[in-house]
């Protein structure tokens, strides 16, 4: 009870969106991106980008889970033993990855089935992790918070760049749950009509996440010069 | 027969890394050097070797609707499998922890190549995505589940070998500047993805 307290007083001392606690939420998406620069959590990002649709709804869980466990390992962190931390963590997580499942089993049963093991390897997803230690464990609720919020929506925005590079060279077109598929070329030109567009089917197969990726980080080396490695 | 098909399987045609990206993290991380790499890999055969097999009874004994019945009628009904992530993951973690003790006093000279790997292994999504898998796939009996494990440790033991040797070749090459290091690292496992996907179809 005193953390909150504790939490609230800060949070009235220094406002919730000063300076520090913008750049919170602003690195992630660019400087230490979890994807591209922090190499974290990359088995999720890369299984589930065929479709929009998917990348949507995963990156959504994963922000649940990773908002979820850094507040409550930050409201913990007092009184976690060290040796049995990761134990801790994983329990936690766990938890809150079975309620993201049983809600997407009972509200979106066939999206559920596509993502099939990837719900459950959120787990493992090692952005979670690797906040939980690197960050909740050694800062108070509200910076964990936006912490939280930042590194997810690093993590949802690659997600959505690869995906609607590989749904729309892939299948030619992008489905919204609702509206069907939204076609982006005239269907005079795909060569089932007559026409000269071929879909690629290559992008559908799964090393096409892999080199899509590689793509967006050489892109974004090229631009912010000083994460480029040394070897 | 069955066996050895779940087997090269497991190492070629559903390869963890290339048809799945399960434990994608320390594939990226720890395949620098090959003799590290070597480290990581035989770690993963390793646990994945115990831990699907294990996972396998507590899925078929315990989780699963109408798994209870050993204990009596009226259990027949329970369905425990909401609870499979939490178990799997207390399995995996508890054993890694076991294991590393158990190594650490009967075989040290093993626990020299293979310690500092151990713990890391825990968080490896590539160990919960066997267990995972298993459950998903619906092995018939206990061998096939162990064979499962193993041959996909072995095909991610094959992947991280491969890249950790073209990486330390890849160094004397000319990259571009952007794309040193995690970017060619990238885009190779994809080209090695497509290569691996001419297997497909085998079935002995």
């Amino acid at each position: 009870m005193s953390e909150v307290q504790e939490a609230i007083v800060e949070k009235k001392s220094e406002p919730l969106f000063s300076k520090k606690n913008r750049k919170l939420i602003s690195d992630p998406l660019n400087d230490s991106n979890p994807i591209t620069v922090q190499v974290l959590g990359i088995c999720s990002a890369l299984a589930i980008t065929v479709q929009v649709q998917q990348a949507v709804i995963m990156s959504l869980s994963v922000l649940f889970v990773l908002i979820g466990g850094n507040i409550i390992i930050s409201l913990m962190r007092n009184g976690i033993p060290d040796r049995i931390r990761i134990i801790v963590q994983l329990v936690i997580v766990a938890a809150l990855v079975i309620i993201v499942n049983e809600v997407l089993k009972a509200f979106l049963p066939d999206i559920s089935e596509k993502l099939s093991v990837f719900v459950g390897l959120i787990i493992t997803n090692c952005i979670i992790m690797g906040r939980l230690e690197a960050f909740a464990l050694a800062n108070k609720p509200g910076p964990s918070f936006l912490d939280a919020i930042g590194n997810g929506l690093g993590y949802a925005w690659i997600l959505l760049a690869v995906s609607v590079v590989r749904e729309i060279f892939g299948s030619g077109a992008i489905s919204f749950p609702g509206m069907g598929q939204v076609k982006f070329l005239p269907e005079g030109w795909f060569i089932g009509n007559g026409g000269f567009y071929e879909n690629n089917n290559m992008m559908i197969l799964p090393p096409m996440a892999l080199v899509v990726v590689g793509v967006i980080i050489w892109i974004q080396r090229s631009r912010n010069t000083k994460l480029i490695e040394s070897h | 027969m069955e066996y050895i098909n779940i087997f090269v399987k497991g190492i070629f045609i559903e390869n963890m890394i290339f048809a799945y990206f399960l434990g994608m993290c320390s594939y990226l991380a720890v395949s620098k050097t090959v003799k590290t790499a070597m480290g990581l890999g035989l770690a993963v055969i390793f646990v994945l070797g115990i831990t699907v097999p294990i996972n396998y009874l507590l899925e078929n004994y315990v989780l699963k609707e109408g798994a209870l019945t050993w204990m009596g009628a009226e259990y027949a009904t329970m369905d425990l499998s909401f609870l499979s992530f939490i178990m799997f993951i207390a399995v995996i973690a508890s054993i890694v922890q076991l294991v590393e003790m158990i190594v650490e006093k009967f075989a040290p000279a093993l626990y020299g190549a293979l310690g500092i790997f151990l713990p890391l292994i825990a968080v490896n999504c590539s160990i919960l995505g066997g267990a995972l898998f298993m459950q998903e796939r619906q092995y018939t009996d206990i061998g096939q589940a162990t064979v499962f494990g193993l041959g996909s440790g072995v095909g991610w033991w094959l992947a991280i070998i491969a890249i950790a040797a073209i990486r330390e070749k890849i160094r004397y090459s000319h990259v571009p500047a952007p794309l040193r290091g995690l970017g060619i690292t990238f885009i190779i496992t994809g080209l090695m993805g497509i290569a691996f996907m001419s297997f497909m179809g085998i079935d002995i």
